[in-house]
């Protein structure tokens, strides 16, 4: 109280009280560490949160249909998929089409009703392309074009992708879709992919997050007591794979374990196994496994080394000097001291493995493929950008539901990355 | 290939998403971008397109490899910075593209008559002219084995691929429903006509899956065209499926003791292709001209086993380019030897049913 009250009769030499002086100066110093930041904002912005926005948008947002055959949604808009709709509907399709094809949004329209149901494509061409040359009656002309317009479901699909915005795409990213009267249901058993992956990704992330934890933890442990001259040794070996190109080393992966490869070689060689009976060791989910917690290891062991190292030996030889036995003092002293840096290190290596991509893509061949790659694959070769963004926003509500997780458990002010 | 591929689309992606046109390069007037599948193929182009090419009209060619699909294309035109060219494509993708209007309109009156004066609508082999592509080489997916391996019979037909109580031993397979579907209908009995009009049930498709059942274990699964001449050299697969211009070309080339199964081979086009909206439009439509004449698709045949689109090239095909003693012609997958038993991809059975039978393939394959 005293200090505030001297501060306010103090001014400086131009006469400004101290305390008005002393805001202004602060506030420049805040308005130059923002301008500092803004740099790093934009391109985060611009490289980061606005393509991830805009992705997840596409999940959601499906124009083609509601754009391309307005006069067919609303003809549809109170049928109710009990029988098949009436003959305007049908002239509403045929005038939708021609227009399409005019405009040369066909094939996307085409494309994009193809994703629902196999074979609508050719259904959605072929009417287009005879679709001017029409007259009324139009129903019998152009069930007689395809019998997919004899079908409920073909009319209930696009009534459905009407609306511009949808959650179709999340419903297939999870195996289901929507039948003729609107109802999710599980598509059929040879079908189903995804919720499939989405399990194999969590299953095989955990398993590479356990195992750079029972790998990591007595190396850092090691780095972190050993006189500096030999840690910085051990270090360089830890951080020499870090360094080397991801691909290098998921390719060397395939050169040691493939059938005829170095592992199996010796194997034979010590006779271990005979040379019938090599082992499949890459190319599968355990190959996957492998590559996978060598490459991420680092991400391991340095959050738990940069905790280790603050932690006083002298803590330790207190517990022993008070008739602990070393076991004892280990687990009750030591441990709960790392437990910010198995936290910070486990979330790393966990949430790099859920995303993983090129490694699985490489060694992971039929059943060590994760959901990553199924994303690649909508991107890259069915062109379903919609699909992928919503198999992408799972995967990122995953992600963040973890963490909120781990905040609640841990703490995220506890994280400690080194 | 397919990593330095993937990064390319993430960029491209990148810059489609961010909006930006950062990531794109501003070329000059004098290059040309061309897009092909890499390895012994690009070389063949290289060798009877790009130099020549270069050579006369003196724009330089930049040659980029890609594993097809249309994902870059799509990224590229809907980012509006095309700095594709042309490219290599195949029918089911040009088809595609064409519809969703990703390529270019092709002027076919332009294509030069054949060598022999004929009109270039009659000079090209039936179906490999298209309103957006023109085709350059027929090729073909075969499967091949190395002679070295086996001491007593030899794999002969289509049916003893799938067989591995005959032929114990690993097989390799394009991770792809393509083809692998037609090849296992034809394993179980179906003619080639029959091949698509089966694909297009549930029956028909549960059939195939079914043979493809039987290998599923024993299988190591490939995406670039390079994978498997180089399974088979390591010995990883028994016999794998191929692209017949890569077997031949390790065979030829480097001496493998590789030997092609002809027998139920699935045969397809390859196209030159312009995305909507290339930088470099006049020139990609000169080297398409350029390099779908008589002469340059002849010489191209002398560097790989793949058959030209041209009629007029084929009595023009010579020896393989370092090796005067080996005649190309009974190696291209349209001999006559080679084509008793083959069968037509079909781009429309594909545009219509992929989407489809890719779920079913991922599902099956995840199981």
């Amino acid at each position: 109280m005293s200090d505030a009250a001297t501060m306010e009769r103090l001014e400086t030499a131009d006469g400004t009280p101290l305390k008005v002086a002393l805001t202004r100066a602060l506030r420049r110093k805040r308005i130059r560490a923002v301008l500092l930041v803004m740099p790093l904002f934009a391109f985060l912005f611009i490289t980061f949160l606005y393509p991830i926005g805009l992705m997840l948008f596409r999940s959601v947002d499906d124009p083609l249909v509601s754009e391309n055959m307005p006069k067919t949604v609303a003809a549809l808009r109170d049928w109710k998929a009990a029988e098949l709709p009436g003959e305007e509907a049908f002239a509403a399709l045929a005038a939708d089409l021609e227009d399409a094809r005019k405009s040369g949004n066909m094939g996307r329209l085409a494309t994009r009703l193809n994703y629902e149901t196999g074979g609508l494509r050719s259904t959605i061409t072929r009417t287009a392309r005879r679709a001017g040359k029409l007259e009324a009656p139009y129903k019998p002309q152009i069930l007689e074009i395809s019998e997919d317009w004899g079908k409920l479901e073909t009319w209930a699909t696009i009534k459905r992708l009407g609306d511009r915005f949808t959650a179709v795409q999340y419903v297939a990213a999870l195996d289901r879709k929507y039948d003729a009267q609107a109802n999710i249901v599980q598509l059929p058993e040879d079908q189903r992919i995804y919720v499939t992956l989405f399990m194999r990704t969590m299953w095989m992330s955990i398993v590479v997050t356990v195992s750079c934890l029972l790998l990591g933890f007595p190396i850092a442990y090691m780095l972190a007591s050993l006189p500096l001259k030999h840690s910085n040794l051990l270090m360089i070996l830890v951080l020499l794979p870090f360094w080397t190109s991801l691909l290098v080393r998921t390719t060397s992966w395939i050169v040691l374990l493939q059938t005829q490869g170095v592992l199996n070689d010796i194997m034979v060689f010590l006779h271990l196994i005979d040379d019938k009976g090599r082992v499949q060791l890459i190319f599968n989910a355990t190959g996957t496994v492998i590559a996978m917690t060598q490459i991420l290891l680092p991400f391991m062991v340095l959050p738990l080394y940069s905790v280790m190292k603050t932690i006083s030996p002298s803590y330790m030889r207190a517990a022993q000097s008070l008739g602990a036995h070393r076991f004892l003092a280990y687990g009750r002293v030591y441990l709960p001291q790392t437990l910010p840096g198995i936290g910070a290190g486990c979330l790393l290596v966990f949430i790099l493995a859920i995303g993983y991509y090129i490694t699985p893509a490489l060694v992971g061949g039929q059943d060590g493929q994760m959901i990553s790659n199924m994303i690649a694959f909508h991107m890259q070769k069915s062109l379903n950008w919609g699909l992928a963004a919503a198999l992408g926003g799972i995967l990122l509500a995953g992600v963040i539901v973890l963490y909120w997780v781990y905040n609640k458990i841990v703490g995220v002010e506890r994280l400690k990355l080194g | 290939m397919t990593f330095k591929k993937n990064f390319k689309t993430l960029a491209a992606v990148g810059a489609l998403l961010a909006g930006t046109m950062a990531f794109g390069s501003t070329q000059a007037a004098d290059s040309l971008t061309v897009v092909s599948w890499g390895g012994a193929y690009t070389k063949s182009q290289v060798e009877a397109y790009h130099k020549p090419f270069s050579k006369k009209t003196g724009i330089e060619i930049k040659s980029e490899n890609y594993n097809g699909g249309l994902a870059e294309i799509k990224a590229q035109v809907e980012a509006k910075n095309v700095t594709w060219d042309i490219v290599d494509l195949e029918l089911s993708d040009v088809v595609r593209g064409c519809d969703e209007g990703l390529l270019e309109k092709i002027d076919l009156t332009k294509l030069p008559a054949g060598a022999d004066g004929k009109a270039a609508k009659d000079d090209f082999l039936p179906g490999t002219l298209h309103d957006c592509a023109v085709a350059t080489i027929v090729w073909s997916t075969v499967y091949a084995y190395d002679k070295t391996k086996f001491k007593g019979a030899k794999p002969t037909t289509i049916a003893d691929f799938f067989d591995l109580k005959k032929f114990p031993g690993k097989r390799g397979l394009r991770k792809n429903p393509k083809v692998n579907l037609e090849f296992a209908l034809m394993a179980d009995g179906v003619a080639p006509g029959d091949v698509y009009k089966q694909l297009a049930t549930k029956a028909g498709q549960d059939r195939a899956f079914k043979v493809l059942d039987k290998i599923k274990g024993s299988t190591v699964w490939w995406e670039a065209g390079a994978q498997p001449p180089q399974l088979l050299a390591d010995g990883e697969v028994l016999m794998t499926t191929a692209y017949n211009g890569r077997i031949f070309n390790a065979a030829a080339a480097e001496g493998k003791p590789f030997e092609i199964v002809w027998d139920g081979q699935v045969w397809d086009l390859d196209l030159w292709g312009i995305p909507k909206g290339a930088k470099n439009k006049k020139a990609a439509m000169d080297f398409l001209l350029f390099s779908t004449a008589t002469e340059q698709l002849a010489a191209q045949a002398s560097w790989i086993s793949y058959g030209p689109a041209r009629s007029s090239s084929i009595p023009k095909i010579g020896s393989y380019a370092t090796k005067p003693e080996l005649k190309m012609g009974p190696h291209m997958p349209t001999a006559p030897a080679n084509f008793k038993k083959a069968l037509q991809n079909s781009p429309s059975f594909w545009a219509d049913y992929q989407d489809e039978l890719n779920q079913k393939f991922n599902s099956w394959l995840a199981k």
